[in-house]
């Protein structure tokens, strides 16, 4: 590992500022360790080698001519297969999409090349954001840095891989119900989901939209705080999109104290069925916090022992209805029956059987049965009620203090192949922690608070819809108070990486 | 779980059909056992909150979100079927959409 990959993004803002090193160098740094790393991580579905250095040039260009450029300028970002790059093929991580090159741009890539960061590459997923351990992308798995054996968990997975390998130093990923927190999680990185509708999703392919939120990744709080302030604003090709000013992220990362700020320990996510290492981790991260002033109370939110079983219903009913585009007809795969009538209807069956993975289909057959006539009010109505009820507690619970707090996931990391051990209901329950905050529409954020036997623990912060200032109010002095009590996370990893 | 929410592999076989998923007998039946336990799961949403309880279907619900009525741009026709499997005369070509004649 090279001493630029190494840095944080801040940190190569810094030194390309002062013209200590170039957009190149930095560029070609990353896209040097991405080529002698992808056998073992396979974080990327396509580098982007090339756009990648024109864009660093240009930005080196600008820069010595003295023009005014974005703080992030120059510093390379990776982006999730599933936001659209126009003129770059994006996947989804399906097989549907292997071929196809967008015809449009979506706005992050819009901000992205505005602000003149140089993309690295399209980063693997579970095929169109469904799963959490990117074993169900048609591109293959993306392995865990920490430990090849295991899930980078998903579906951000090579998002989170990404950050970990020090492939990229900043990622963009989408969450829908904990798919940037959760891989964060199982990475040692920083996750957040920003509030629901406050980065723009045009051109970012839906999964369930009334859950998809793009969220920012990097290696620091401060790296996701300043991302998240280029990634967010108000969108008018996003009908969803908030109306809101937004900003303040990276200021409230760095100069915010824990003094004095009240964090609510959610009852139901702390307990039974999580791993002791992890419940190790959460406490001894509660306990700097407390020492660095900060006050721990316990708040009671008993619908969110629900909020698993509506997602599960709301989530494939969206997903069944979103993913009904893919017919084989405009753009994608097109498959013919193998025999019988060639028509409209024999194609798209064709093509959709031969397109979909498992878990893709596994969804949309559930959300086809949960919006079926006679079942719709029984499932879907129920769950949208639960989704109320989840707000009601959460309204309560912030009345009560700044922030809650959690573990980010019940385990570490999961080995390879766990998935097909068990029933899909059981791989589900990892998502029990990061799920509430999708059905409530409130931001989150994952930091790393330490390690359980080798593998990186998730701390996980959730504050009041539109105040997502308040994630990095708390995540910022928490994760100084942590690195100055127990190290950096990701300096464990990095040190076994360069003795390798 | 409650017997009316175990799925046989022929309601299986008709949601398939209505999504336009092809799908073998294995994956019915596979499926069927899939949906049942996941099903069985989260059946007790039912049972949690009452009718007074009203549903929310946007976490952030935002009305009457309209744009100017003025001409904005728009893909060119030969870049819509850039991608297309199949286009003639400027148009996307599909298969058979109506009976035999």
């Amino acid at each position: 590992m090279t001493e630029l990959t190494n840095k944080s993004a801040l940190e190569l803002a810094a030194g390309l500022k002062s013209g200590e090193f170039s957009s190149v160098d930095v560029t070609q740094a990353h896209l040097d360790r991405i080529a002698s790393t992808e056998d073992d991580f396979n974080s990327f579905i396509t580098v982007t080698d090339e756009l990648a250095l024109e864009t660093a040039k240009a930005v080196d260009a600008k820069r010595s001519a003295g023009e005014d450029l974005h703080t992030l300028a120059g510093v390379p970002v990776a982006l999730k297969d599933l936001v659209v790059t126009e003129g770059t093929r994006t996947t989804a991580g399906s097989k549907m999409l292997e071929n196809w090159v967008p015809p449009y741009e979506s706005t992050v890539h819009n901000k992205v090349k505005a602000a003149g960061l140089p993309v690295l590459g399209k980063t693997n997923l579970d095929e169109f954001a469904m799963g959490s351990t990117t074993e169900h992308s048609a591109f293959g798995n993306t392995r865990n840095p920490w430990n090849l054996d295991h899930v980078p968990g998903g579906s951000s997975g090579g998002a989170a891989a990404a950050l970990a390998g020090f492939q990229a130093p900043l990622s963009v990923g989408t969450d829908t119900g904990g798919s940037v927190r959760q891989p964060a999680a199982f990475t040692g990185t920083v996750g957040v989901k920003p509030t629901y509708g406050s980065i723009s999703r045009f051109g970012i392919i839906a999964m369930a939209s009334s859950l998809d939120q793009v969220g920012p990744m990097g290696r620091s709080v401060a790296d996701a705080a300043a991302l998240h302030e280029l990634l967010a604003g108000h969108d008018p090709l996003d009908s969803t999109s908030l109306p809101d000013e937004v900003g303040g992220f990276l200021n409230a990362a760095q100069t915010s104290e824990l003094k004095g700020k009240k964090l609510g320990v959610i009852k139901q996510l702390a307990g039974e069925g999580y791993q002791d290492g992890v419940r190790t981790a959460f406490t001894a991260a509660l306990e700097t916090a407390a020492a660095a002033g900060a006050e721990i109370v316990e708040v009671d939110c008993p619908s969110i022992s629900y909020a698993l079983d509506a997602y599960y219903l709301i989530m494939p009913s969206e997903v069944s209805s979103n993913l009904a585009r893919y017919d084989g007809m405009r753009y994608g795969l097109r498959v013919e029956p193998e025999s019988g009538p060639v028509t409209a209807e024999t194609v798209m069956s064709a093509t959709r059987a031969a397109g979909f993975g498992d878990e893709v289909k596994r969804r949309i057959i559930l959300g086809t049965y949960a919006l079926s006539a006679g079942y719709y009010d029984a499932y879907y109505g129920s769950a949208q009620k639960i989704r109320t009820l989840v707000q009601n507690d959460f309204a309560k619970a912030f009345a009560a203090c700044d922030v809650l707090v959690s573990p980010t996931t019940p385990t570490t990391a999961l080995k390879f192949g766990a998935e097909k051990a068990a029933d899909p209901m059981a791989l589900y329950l990892g998502d029990v922690a990061t799920i509430p905050a999708n059905l409530a529409g409130i931001p989150g954020l994952s930091l790393p608070a330490g390690l359980a036997e080798g593998l990186p623990v998730g701390f996980q912060i959730l504050a009041p819809a539109r105040e997502d200032v308040k994630l990095y109010e708390v995540a910022g002095p928490l994760e100084a108070a942590l690195e100055s009590a127990g190290g950096r996370v990701l300096d464990t990893l990095a040190e076994g990486l360069n003795a390798k | 779980m409650t017997e009316s929410s175990a799925i046989t592999p022929e309601q299986v076989e008709h949601l398939a059909s209505l999504s336009r998923i092809a799908m073998s007998e294995d994956e019915l039946k596979s499926l069927a056992g899939d949906l049942s336990t996941i099903l069985g799961n989260v059946a007790r949403v039912n049972e949690v909150a009452g009718d007074d309880v009203p549903a929310t279907s946007h976490p952030i619900p935002l009305t009457n979100v309209m744009r100017a009525d003025v001409v904005g741009e728009t893909l060119s026709s030969e870049q819509a079927l850039a991608s297309a499997p199949a286009a003639e005369d400027d148009k996307f070509l599909v298969p058979q959409i109506l009976g035999e004649e």
